[in-house]
């Protein structure tokens, strides 16, 4: 027996249970909650992903196959300044978010130019890693810890070259309809987004890098 | 009830479609609050950097203390940059944050225990290339 036919036995008074605009709008969250609730799921997938990279590149990064280790391979100077942008770029996109809320034009497009050349510094200097180390012949082919290497940090670069498109999308569409509510909450889902590309570089910089280099 | 429908529309287009005023903190103190955010993270990606490279701490404690330095940073970007608070609409994003880190948990210590048994057990190279001959 339900608690609401139990009610009614006992002659109590039952809850008023119909429907008003004020119950629902009482009983509604924001649009802008549910909509950052979800993107928020999708990134905690995205993570999961990561993290089975991370798992791969765990095991395998003793597997060497004779070829270089990641101590003969890792220059610390470009990963701190790879590190910098990063963080940096995470501000401004704070910055930019702000900006969007409150309606200022200045801080927005400011704010995410600089959080775009940040991250176009970043992938320069990660490509230019990239290729150095496949001239020194130490490519995704060498060995089994390689191949985890440029699966795992390739798939952050690629993360971050969609984010910088999605980016670039986000000023054209500001620029073209305005703050709208609908674009508003588009601004707020690429900021988490690029915010939690910095969180998957913390990993990326201690695990495969600082870790690596001390092995 | 046509009336009522035509009540019904403000609300919905006040909550529902996510119409929003700048409800949150003033400017100065959400760019406070990224500062402060940025400025932990750096503490934290500075010291890191810094104690990898250091001899002064015992060795062996060094990939621990990185990996305690690197979840502190993921902490300050959760908190400061992605404002996952513990406010009260926020539980929803916290449970699905603790059932993520459950996962990654799971996956990352399962597979390394998994793979170090096999590692121990398996049969050393040379014994394998003699028994396939």
């Amino acid at each position: 027996m339900s608690a609401f036919e139990a009610a009614a036995e006992h002659g109590r008074e039952l809850p008023d249970r119909r429907y008003t605009p004020e119950r629902a709008a009482s009983g509604l969250v924001s649009k802008r909650v549910i909509v950052g609730y979800g993107f928020w799921i999708f990134l905690l997938s995205d993570i999961v992903m990561f993290s089975a990279f991370f798992a791969a590149y765990a095991v395998l990064v003793d597997a060497t196959a004779g070829g270089p280790s990641g101590r003969e391979l890792f220059n610390l100077r470009n990963v701190a300044i790879e590190t910098a942008c990063l963080l940096l770029s995470s501000f401004t996109c704070g910055l930019a978010s702000i900006g969007a809320r409150t309606h200022r034009g200045s801080w927005f497009y400011g704010a995410m130019a600089a959080t775009c050349i940040l991250g176009v510094a970043f992938l320069f200097i990660e490509v230019r890693e990239f290729a150095s180390m496949v001239t020194q012949g130490a490519g995704p082919t060498r060995s089994a810890f390689l191949s985890a290497f440029f699966t795992l940090v390739g798939c952050h670069g690629l993360h971050v070259t969609a984010g910088l498109l999605w980016l670039l999308t986000m000023m054209a569409q500001v620029f073209a309809k305005g703050y709208r509510a609908d674009i508003l909450r588009r601004v707020l889902c690429f900021g988490l987004f690029w915010h939690t590309l910095d969180i998957i570089w913390v990993a990326i910089f201690t695990v495969v890098y600082l870790m690596g280099a001390g092995r | 009830m046509s009336d009522s429908g035509q009540q019904r529309e403000p609300y919905y287009a006040d909550t529902a479609p996510g119409y929003e005023h700048f409800d949150d903190h003033e400017p100065a103190e959400a760019v406070g609050s990224y500062l402060v955010g940025l400025g932990l993270a750096t503490l934290l990606t500075v010291v890191s950097f810094f104690i990898s490279g250091t001899t002064l701490v015992w060795g062996p404690s060094i990939p621990v203390a990185l990996i305690v330095l690197a979840i502190a940073q993921m902490g300050v970007h959760l908190v400061f940059f992605l404002n996952i608070t513990t406010g009260p609409d926020n539980v929803n994003n916290i449970m699905a944050l603790a059932f993520g880190v459950l996962i990654v948990l799971l996956l990352l210590a399962g597979s390394l225990w998994i793979m170090a048994n096999l590692n121990h057990n398996m049969m050393p190279m040379d014994q394998i290339m003699r028994m396939q001959r």
